[in-house]
């Protein structure tokens, strides 16, 4: 998996809550055998009219958002389904960090197998780099994971929170299976109990 | 021993490893797999050399993809999705997991299919890369979503990395008044909390009026666990249960039924249990329910009207007024006034038998809306051939209705059944999100008794007017 240490990039706005896994990838796009490829058809239905023409006003057609990096949005970011194609068709964008107040649990999951950085801040941080996201492909915004910390096209700070062993993952480009397989012996040990109290399975 | 809810006891039976920083790895019992979001994990599998750890406890059917149409005997013919059955046919065969084709008798919705076979049992953990797993928590298994990664990962290793969540009980009380059922208890509890509302948390329903459910109402319930934000849902099993569970194909028998008996009847949270989170709800209180908007918290009672989005607060208001402008309504107007197109009777929320049944209590000897689209999928090829057995089907065809094959079809509308822009639809799945069931196509969602009811009129109905 790819590495996640320090990113510097623009951040595009996209002030919306309960943004679903439906909007980010719609489903005539899963049927995919592969995992690459999907980032022309990430938001869809809201990036391209029913000619396949891009609708000028959403933000990643905008010129200054373009070659956005960051995404920053409302609450419950990825509810709806487990499509994995959601964060892959935001990676293969180019984006490698969404910002917002709550996301749903799965899609916060996959965005870790996939080397994006989902960063969790409270709605007022939250609506601070919104503002600054606004101010378009000039606003630069930095995203540092070993220091844990957003700074803002005008020098702000802002600290955030993860996970220590999804955060050594990410920063480490670990395969989270060839892990686990270093652990087969608990594996074992676990089966072989279970199968004693539990046969039935 | 220190009280425990009745996910505690699961997950303590399942911790297979616990490393020092508190990651856990969980172990899996049942891995139910589907065509969508199983290629690139198996393609990953053979990329790396590995083998699934586990082919005897691992289940595949194809579902979203597959046409309800009965031509789909002589082939798929979108090409896209027909190599998405047939990646899913090879890999089961090469990698020896058990496996329902599309021509099986037994094919269907995989949850659906894992109950129906006995493939879920009460106490196990049950994954599948699809957030609607949840819906085996209807038995007390701890079932959930996972996405592809997190697929390849169970393939592998028969295990999945874990942080446990908080534990939330819903308590519904007392009895359901007359033309309510578990889909309305279901849509009326993530109105309450909102579909951020269970973020964190593994939900267990309990109360008189959960209790008093069929599995398949439970099923129902739990379905819905993952649009109110949920990791889980979970209901204590019980007589219901095990009555269910008895006899089918991959139910434990003989002597380890009796010994699978005595552990689930242990699997109960403690009256002294630790919540993080409550939430009561009179059973009597709920009334029969439709969706508004373009979020499965846009719930009302179907006498109320379209809300005002300025009502809101915070981004609801624009979320408010962004579903209106999709769904083409007007604040203000009766909710029992809105006309419909189509009418979308099936999916894992909705498609079993019972479902079926209230469908038909209501159609019997009525004919649909003229001009009215509207179909009854059933969720699996047993849950159609029952129908069939039990007079229902002829009902659904004298009334009007297409009777299809089993599988996912217009609730996310991957394969041919999809809504055209503009068109609307009672619906008995789980989400009514902009386009899930065709580009530009509006979604009401309710109970099997209100589609039906929808589908006489040609408007969203108070199913209590035609009982
Ligand atoms: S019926 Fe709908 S919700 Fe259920 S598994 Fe199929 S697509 Fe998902």
């Amino acid at each position: 998996m790819e590495k996640f240490e320090k990113l510097t990039g623009i951040a595009a706005p996209l002030p919306i809550i309960n943004v679903d896994t439906d909007m980010i990838i719609p489903k005539q796009f899963l049927k995919t055998i592969k995992r690459s490829g999907l980032g022309v058809n990430l938001f869809d239905e809201m990036r391209y009219d029913d000619d396949g023409k891009e609708i000028p006003d959403f933000v990643l057609n905008q010129p200054a958002y373009r070659d956005a990096e960051i995404l920053v949005s409302g609450e419950n970011f990825g509810c709806g389904s487990s499509r994995e194609h959601a964060p892959w068709a935001i990676k293969d964008f180019g984006i490698r960090c969404v910002i917002a107040p709550s996301f749903a649990d799965i899609f916060h999951n996959n965005c870790f197998k996939n080397g994006i950085l989902p960063i969790t801040l409270p709605q007022a941080q939250v609506d601070l780099v919104m503002r600054d996201a606004e101010k378009g492909a000039n606003a630069r915004i930095e995203v540092d994971l070993e220091s844990q910390t957003i700074t803002t096209s005008d020098g702000e700070v802002i600290g955030f929170e993860i996970d220590p062993f999804k955060k050594h993952c990410l920063l480490e480009g670990l395969d989270d299976i060839g892990l686990t397989m270093e652990k087969a012996p608990a594996i074992d040990a676990f089966e072989a109990r279970a199968e004693a109290e539990r046969p039935w399975i | 021993m220190s009280p425990k809810t009745l996910y505690d006891k699961i997950w303590d039976a399942h911790l297979a490893h616990e490393a020092e920083d508190g990651t856990c790895l969980l172990y899996i019992d049942r891995h139910l797999v589907h065509e969508v979001t199983s290629p690139q994990a198996f393609e990953g599998l053979r990329m790396a050399g590995r083998m699934v750890r586990k082919p005897e406890n691992t289940i595949a059917v194809p579902d979203h993809n597959v046409p309800t149409t009965p031509d789909r005997v002589d082939g798929i013919k979108n090409e896209e999705s027909r190599i998405q059955v047939e990646a899913l046919d090879r890999n089961a065969q090469d990698f020896g997991i058990n496996y329902y084709p599309v021509n099986d008798i037994r094919q269907g919705i995989v949850h659906i299919v894992g109950p129906e076979q006995g493939w879920t049992l009460p106490g196990m953990t049950v994954v599948c890369g699809d957030s609607h797993t949840a819906t085996h928590g209807a038995f007390g298994a701890l079932a959930h979503g996972i996405g592809t990664s997190e697929v390849e990962h169970v393939l592998a290793t028969q295990t999945l990395i874990q942080t446990k969540s908080k534990n939330m009980k819903v308590e519904i009380t007392g009895k359901l008044a007359p033309g309510v059922t578990a889909k309305d208890i279901t849509l009326s509890v993530i109105g309450e909390t909102g579909t951020a509302g269970g973020t964190g948390y593994v939900i267990e329903y309990c109360g008189e009026a959960i209790r008093s459910l069929s599995m398949e109402g439970r099923m129902t319930v739990c379905n819905m666990a993952i649009e109110g934000g949920a990791r889980a849902g979970l209901i204590a099993p019980d007589e219901t249960t095990f009555d269910y569970v008895k006899g089918r194909p991959h139910a434990p028998k003989g002597a380890q039924w009796e010994a699978a008996l005595a552990w689930w009847k242990t699997l109960y949270s403690d009256d002294d249990a630790h919540w993080d989170k409550v939430i009561t709800i009179r059973g009597e209180d709920i009334a029969p329910v439709v969706t508004w908007g373009t979020s499965p918290e846009d719930v009302l009672p179907i006498t109320g009207q379209v809300p005002d989005p300025s009502e809101f607060s915070g981004g609801k208001v624009e979320s408010a007024q962004r579903a209106l402008d999709y769904m083409g309504l007007e604040a203000g107007k009766p909710l029992s006034e809105i006309e419909i197109d189509t009418v979308f009777i099936g999916s894992c929320t909705n498609g079993r038998i019972e479902d079926l049944r209230a469908a038909a209590e209501i159609l019997k000897g009525k004919k649909i809306k003229d001009g009215l689209r509207a179909m009854i999928v059933p969720g699996s090829g047993l849950v159609r051939a029952q129908a069939e057995e039990e007079g229902l089907a002829d009902i659904f065809t004298e009334a009007g209705f297409e009777w299809r094959l089993a599988g996912c079809s217009m609730c996310l509308a991957m394969n041919p059944d999809q809504l055209r822009p503009g068109e609307r639809c009672a619906a008995t799945s789980n989400r009514n999100f902009e386009g899930r069931q065709g580009r530009g196509g509006r979604t009401h969602l309710m109970s099997p008794a209100m589609a039906a009811a929808a589908a006489v009129t040609g408007r969203l109905t108070d199913v209590r007017e035609v009982m």
